[in-house]
């Protein structure tokens, strides 16, 4: 039996009707044509389906549409305003923090999340923090730096490094 | 990967959710965090025709403590268990383990509830709550039941929980001062499966004697296993290099790994040893405050 949701999607308020069995990201692609959220494993191992469901990264391939009932969801569409990067994206842009940018809308929804339980985190501490997000271009390296751009913009320091590690 | 179709309930009260339970018998499951049940739905290994999503209920997370007791709720979320102050206070095991259960994104969903109910020896609170002597609240019709950690895993994804059981809350008694618990597993890469894992908590008087010890060991063994004649090795004795190896020879001997891609009977039986003695000392250090 199909089931009627409420769920409010970057903001806004949208009403679904989905089978008990779809999984969140389907629903995201598929229903709401939001296709930034992507799928590298169908596994919950690789994080490229991570979104924000009420503000906590979660991998919306291990979720059911039916559980974001009465939630809010933000996905790497409804990250940056009027067309402007916001720090993190702006972060992966300076330090080249990604090749292919599968991984990229899943790091930077992880990231926003570690960022503000985080604010000032150490490259230890993201390192840790991004362990649920594979990445098979990058080597990591430019996507730590990334994060401590990110990080050191939103806090109003001058941006750490800039220069893009070639490995 | 999508899963086979069920019906899907979401109970608001914990009655409402026993009794679909007895409603539904076998047809049904409990949904916490999913993120053990999902995948194998996905997998189609597992087939409910019902779903019963415990989510909703409210009073099923917390973590508090209680006339020397500390009482964790089954809906507690791994990212809250990793974060509790109440639990860094008397347990730093907890910080031990969360770190090495997958990643920040699973640990945001599944619960230590699911991770116990769920009854896989790959797991790693169930040889945490081994060695911290933990009893499990099982909620029923009828009421609640203790049932002790040592009771409580019967085979592979099988419990002591009865079909329209839930579990609704973990109990560890507060430690006397001079204890200290470790946990560590080896693992491929970060959040894998323990290759092998070992908790110990364990109580040190003024002379270095040990007074009171738990140590469980993952993914060693069809079921988590207590390695008895390791704590017997230690219990009333002092806590010296002679009696650890005493203690790890015993585990690697008394459990029963299994060869697979994360390495040989052999090799985990080494490692057993290795990380019981680690443990072990980690766990006496911090006993004794260094
Ligand atoms: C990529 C990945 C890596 C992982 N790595 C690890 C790891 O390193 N170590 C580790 O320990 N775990 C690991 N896990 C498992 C994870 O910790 C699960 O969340 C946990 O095993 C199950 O908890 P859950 O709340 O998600 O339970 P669910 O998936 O919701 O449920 C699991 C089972 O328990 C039953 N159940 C759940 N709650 C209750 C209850 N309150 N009462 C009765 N029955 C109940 C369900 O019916 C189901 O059969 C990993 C998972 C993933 C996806
Ligand atoms: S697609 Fe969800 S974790 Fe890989
Ligand atoms: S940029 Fe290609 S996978 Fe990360």
């Amino acid at each position: 039996m199909n089931k009627v949701i409420t769920v409010t999607v970057n903001g806004v308020q949208q009403v679904l009707e989905v089978e008990p069995r779809t999984l969140l990201v389907h629903m995201i692609r598929e229903i709401l044509n939001l296709t930034g959220t992507h799928i590298g494993c169908d596994t919950s191992s690789c994080g490229a389906c991570t979104i924000l469901l009420d503000g906590k990264s979660v991998k919306s391939c291990t979720i059911l549409a039916v559980q974001a009932n009465g939630k809010s969801i933000t996905t790497i569409e409804g990250i940056s305003t009027e067309g402007e990067l916001n720090p993190i994206q702006e972060g992966f842009k300076e330090n080249h923090g990604l090749h292919c940018g599968f991984c990229t809308p899943g790091m930077i929804m992880r990231i926003t999340e570690l960022l503000k339980d985080n604010p000032d985190p150490t490259e230890e501490e993201i390192r840790w923090g991004i362990s649920g997000n594979l990445c098979r271009c990058t080597g990591y390296n430019n996507i730590v730096k990334a994060v401590l751009y990110a990080s050191a913009k939103m806090r109003g320091v001058p941006t750490a490094s800039t220069e893009p590690e070639f490995v | 990967m999508i899963p086979q179709s069920f019906q899907y309930e979401s109970p608001g009260t914990m009655a409402d959710a026993i009794a679909l339970l007895e409603k539904h018998g076998d047809e049904a499951k409990i949904l916490s965090g999913g993120h053990s049940l999902i995948p194998m739905m996905k997998l189609r290994f597992a087939t409910p025709e019902y779903l019963i999503d415990i989510n909703g209920i409210p009073g099923l997370s917390y973590i508090r403590e209680e006339k020397g007791t500390v009482k964790i709720g089954a809906l507690s979320r791994e990212a809250e268990i990793e974060h509790s102050d109440l639990l860094k206070k008397h347990f730093p095991i907890f910080a031990d383990v969360t770190k090495l259960i997958a990643d920040p994104q699973v640990r945001n969903r599944g619960t230590i509830g699911g991770n116990l109910a769920h009854g896989d020896a790959a797991n790693d609170h169930p040889a945490v709550m081994m060695a911290l002597q933990a009893t499990v609240i099982a909620t029923g019709s009828g009421g609640s039941r203790s049932i002790p950690i040592d009771e409580f895993f019967f085979g592979f994804y099988t419990t002591a929980l009865k079909q329209n059981e839930i579990l609704t809350e973990i109990q560890i008694p507060v430690p006397p001062a001079g204890t200290g618990s470790a946990y560590h597993k080896l693992e491929r890469k970060v959040g894998d499966y323990a290759t092998a894992g070992v908790a110990v908590q364990l109580t040190v008087d003024g002379k270095g004697v040990c007074k009171a010890i738990g140590i469980g060991l993952t993914n060693v063994n069809p079921i988590p296993l207590r390695a008895v004649r390791s704590e017997q090795a230690l219990l009333g004795k002092v806590i010296n290099s002679e009696n650890i190896a005493l203690a790890a020879q015993f585990a690697s001997e008394d459990c029963n790994p299994s060869a697979d891609l994360r390495g040989s009977e052999e090799y985990k039986r080494a490692m057993v040893a290795v990380l019981v003695k680690r443990m072990v000392l980690k766990a006496a250090e911090r006993a004794m405050g260094k």
